[in-house]
C-alpha cells in the first residue's frame, strides 16, 4: 500500500525509517520551530542554554499584543533577550512584520511544502494549507524541539475529504468547516487530508481557514494535497528549495468522503461546542447580540476583512451591539487601510484592532461579560473561551457575523451580500 | 507504570478550557489548578483527594496547547484514562509527566466512586470494584519513560540544555 500525503511528509523527515504506517511512533527532524509570546510567560519559561539551530527558529508575539499588563510586558522582554542571545533572525515582535503566528508563517512562506513545523499553539495545523506537517505541541515539546532539533509523532490513520464543485457566494470555508464538524464530529487521533477537483476554486486564505480549524476537529494533522496555486504562493515568499509531497495513488485511507462545495450553506454553531452542534444561519432566530467578532488565525485574512466591508458598506452596526474586527497581521491591517476596508468598517461603527489573538483568546481586547451573547468568526466557542463562563458564544463565517452585527441578532448573510 | 485510585467520571469532548480556563491562563501553576472544572462542575475540587483518577469519554482534552495536564497533576490526580484522547493533550500528558491512557469502552466500565487500576505499559484498565478489565492502547516505552520521569524538563536539564527552574 502507498502512503497518504502526511505519511509521506513524516517518512521523509523521519530520522530512522523510509516509510511510516498508522500506529508508528516516529522521531522526525524539525524544519521550523515557532515560539510565541505565551511561551515566554514568567513562571512558565525555562531559560534555554543551547539552541540546536537558530536558523530553524521563528519568534512571534501574538496573544497579548500590545502588552496588556506587566506580566506580558515581562515576557516580551524575555523574548527579545532570547532573540538577541541566539541571533534569531526571523523574529516578529512588534510593528510592521508582527501578527498572529500562523498568519505570519503563511505571509512569509515559512511553512515549506513537505517539511515539518511545530509551534506551541494548537492552531499550528493552519500551515497544513501548504502541504506542511504542521501541528500544535505543548510548551515542553517546543523547548525539546528548539534545543534538540527533533520531535516525535504518533502516526494516525488519515481521512481524505475529496472536494467537488465550488462554494456559492454566500458561503465560506468557515461554513465548510462547520459542516464537517457538525456532520462528521471529532477526528481524535486521525489526520485529515483535503484534495479533489474542488480545491482549485479555493484561495490560499480560504484553505488556511479550513486547516486552522482542523484543531477543532481534534485532528492530528490537516493537510492539503499540493497544487500549483499553493506552490506559487510559497515560491513568491520564500526562495528556499522544497519537495511537496503528493499522496500515493494507492494510499491507504481510513475513509474517503466526498463533499460537494456547491451544496454548502451558511451555518452557525450553537454555544459551547462546534462538534455536532450547528444549524443553518437562518434557523437561529431571536438571539440578540452584545458582541460580534471577526478575527484570529482562522478569520483575520484580507479576504475576511473585505467580506466584512462588503456587508457593512452603507450600513450601520446595530445599536447596543459591539462589533470588533482584528486583522491577522499588521501587513494585512495596512492592506485593509489602503483598500478602504478599514474606513468602511469604522464608518459603520465597528472597532478595528491591531493584530493579536485578542478577543478570540479571551485574554484582552473584547472580553465578554456575564450572560452576554456573542457571535464570532474565530477559532473556538468553548464555554468561557472569550470571557465569563455564562457568556453564550455562537460561531459563524465573517459574512454571517457582519450581517448579524448590522441586524443586532443572528442572521443569514445572503440578503446582505447582494 | 501502574496507578490505582478512586474514579471521577467526565463525558465526551472535555476541553482544555474547562480544565484550565482562559481567565487563569497567566496565573501561577498553583493558582491555575484552583480553577479546574469550575465552569462545568463547580465545587468538584472540594471533594477530591490525592491519588484519585479521572475517567473520560471520547476526545478528552480537545482544544488548546495550554498546560491543562499540569493542572490535573497539580491538584493531585494520579492519572487518567479515556475512550480517546486529543493528540495535543496527550503530548502534554507525556511532557508534563501526567499518566494518561486511551482505552475504548472505559467510560461505560465505571461508576463514579469505583476503584480503577491502570497499567500504562500493558495498556490495561481494571475496575477493581467490579472485576472487569479492558485493554486499550499501551503507551510506547520511550514516552512512558518521559511520563514517569515527571516530563521532559528533567531530561533537558540533565543534558545542560535548559537552566534549573526559577
Amino acid at each position: 500500500m502507498g502512503m497518504t500525503a502526511i505519511e509521506k511528509i513524516l517518512a521523509r523527515a523521519a530520522v530512522d525509517r523510509d516509510a511510516v504506517r498508522p500506529g508508528d511512533l516516529v522521531v522526525v527532524r524539525v524544519d521550523t520551530a515557532v515560539l510565541y509570546d505565551n511561551n515566554f510567560t514568567p513562571g512558565l519559561w525555562r531559560d534555554v542554554l543551547k539552541v540546536h539551530d537558530p536558523d530553524r527558529v521563528v519568534v512571534v508575539m501574538d496573544h497579548r499584543v500590545p502588552s496588556m499588563d506587566i506580566n506580558s510586558a515581562t515576557g516580551w522582554k524575555t523574548a527579545r533577550a532570547f532573540v538577541e542571545k541566539f541571533g534569531i533572525e526571523r523574529h516578529h515582535l512588534f510593528g510592521e512584520n508582527q501578527g498572529i503566528s500562523h498568519v505570519v508563517v503563511a505571509e512569509n512562506g515559512y511553512a515549506l511544502p513537505g517539511t515539518v513545523l511545530v509551534c506551541g499553539d494548537s492552531h499550528t495545523c493552519s500551515a497544513g494549507a501548504f502541504n506542511c506537517a504542521a501541528r500544535g505541541t505543548g510548551y515542553p515539546d517546543m523547548v525539546y524541539a528548539v534545543t534538540k532539533g527533533e520531535t516525535w509523532f504518533r502516526v494516525g490513520e488519515t481521512v481524505r475529504y475529496e472536494f467537488t464543485g465550488a462554494m456559492p457566494a454566500n458561503v465560506s470555508t468557515k461554513d465548510v468547516f462547520l459542516f464537517l464538524a457538525d456532520h462528521y464530529g471529532e477526528h481524535a487521533g486521525m489526520n485529515v487530508e483535503f484534495g479533489g477537483p474542488g480545491i482549485a476554486s479555493l484561495s490560499i486564505d480560504a484553505r488556511r481557514t479550513l486547516t486552522t480549524m482542523g484543531a477543532e476537529l481534534s485532528a492530528e494533522f490537516a493537510t492539503f494535497e499540493p497544487d500549483e496555486a499553493m506552490l506559487d504562493y510559497v515560491r513568491a515568499r520564500n526562495d528556499a528549495p522544497f519537495e511537496a509531497q503528493y499522496p500515493d495513488a494507492d494510499a491507504d485511507y481510513a475513509d474517503i468522503r466526498t463533499v460537494d462545495l456547491a451544496a454548502m450553506e451558511p451555518l452557525v454553531a450553537l454555544p459551547d461546542a462546534v462538534l455536532n452542534n450547528a444549524k443553518p444561519a437562518g434557523a437561529v432566530t431571536g438571539v440578540r447580540l452584545d458582541q460580534c467578532f471577526v478575527g484570529s488565525c482562522a478569520n483575520g485574512t484580507i479576504e475576511d476583512i473585505a467580506t466584512v466591508a462588503q456587508v457593512l458598506k452603507g450600513r450601520k452596526v446595530a445599536k447596543g451591539t459591539r462589533f470588533l474586527v482584528t486583522p491577522g497581521t499588521q501587513r494585512i491591517y495596512l492592506e485593509a487601510v489602503k483598500a478602504g476596508y478599514v474606513e468602511t468598517i469604522l464608518e459603520a461603527g465597528a472597532v478595528f484592532t491591531p493584530a493579536t489573538c485578542g478577543a478570540c483568546s479571551g485574554a484582552h481586547m473584547g472580553v465578554l461579560g456575564p450572560d452576554e451573547a456573542c457571535i464570532t468568526a474565530s477559532t473556538r466557542n468553548f464555554k468561557g473561551r472569550m470571557g465569563d463562563n455564562s457568556a453564550k458564544i455562537y460561531m459563524g463565517s465573517p459574512a454571517t457575523v457582519a450581517a448579524s452585527a448590522v441586524a443586532g441578532e443572528i442572521s443569514d448573510p445572503t440578503p446582505f451580500l447582494g | 507504570m501502574k496507578i490505582e485510585g478512586r474514579v471521577w467520571k467526565f463525558g465526551d469532548n472535555i476541553n482544555t478550557d474547562l480544565i484550565l480556563p482562559g481567565r487563569a491562563m497567566y496565573f501561577s501553576a498553583e493558582d491555575q489548578a484552583k480553577c479546574v472544572f469550575e465552569a462545568n462542575r463547580p465545587g468538584w475540587l472540594d471533594g477530591i483527594a490525592p491519588g484519585d483518577i479521572v475517567i473520560g469519554g471520547e476526545n478528552f482534552g480537545t482544544g488548546s496547547s495550554r498546560p491543562a495536564a499540569r493542572s490535573l497533576k497539580t491538584i493531585g490526580i494520579a492519572g487518567m484514562a479515556a475512550g480517546s484522547i486529543n493528540g495535543l493533550f496527550f503530548r502534554n500528558c507525556v511532557n508534563w509527566g501526567f499518566p494518561a491512557l486511551e482505552c475504548a469502552g472505559v467510560f461505560d466500565a465505571f461508576d463514579e466512586g469505583d476503584i480503577a487500576g491502570i497499567d500504562l505499559a500493558a495498556g490495561t484498565v481494571e475496575n477493581l470494584t467490579t472485576g472487569v478489565t479492558l485493554t486499550g492502547r499501551p503507551v510506547p516505552e520511550v514516552l512512558l519513560k518521559t511520563m514517569a520521569a515527571g516530563g521532559v524538563f528533567p531530561l533537558l536539564q540533565s543534558e545542560g540544555l535548559i537552566a534549573p527552574a526559577g
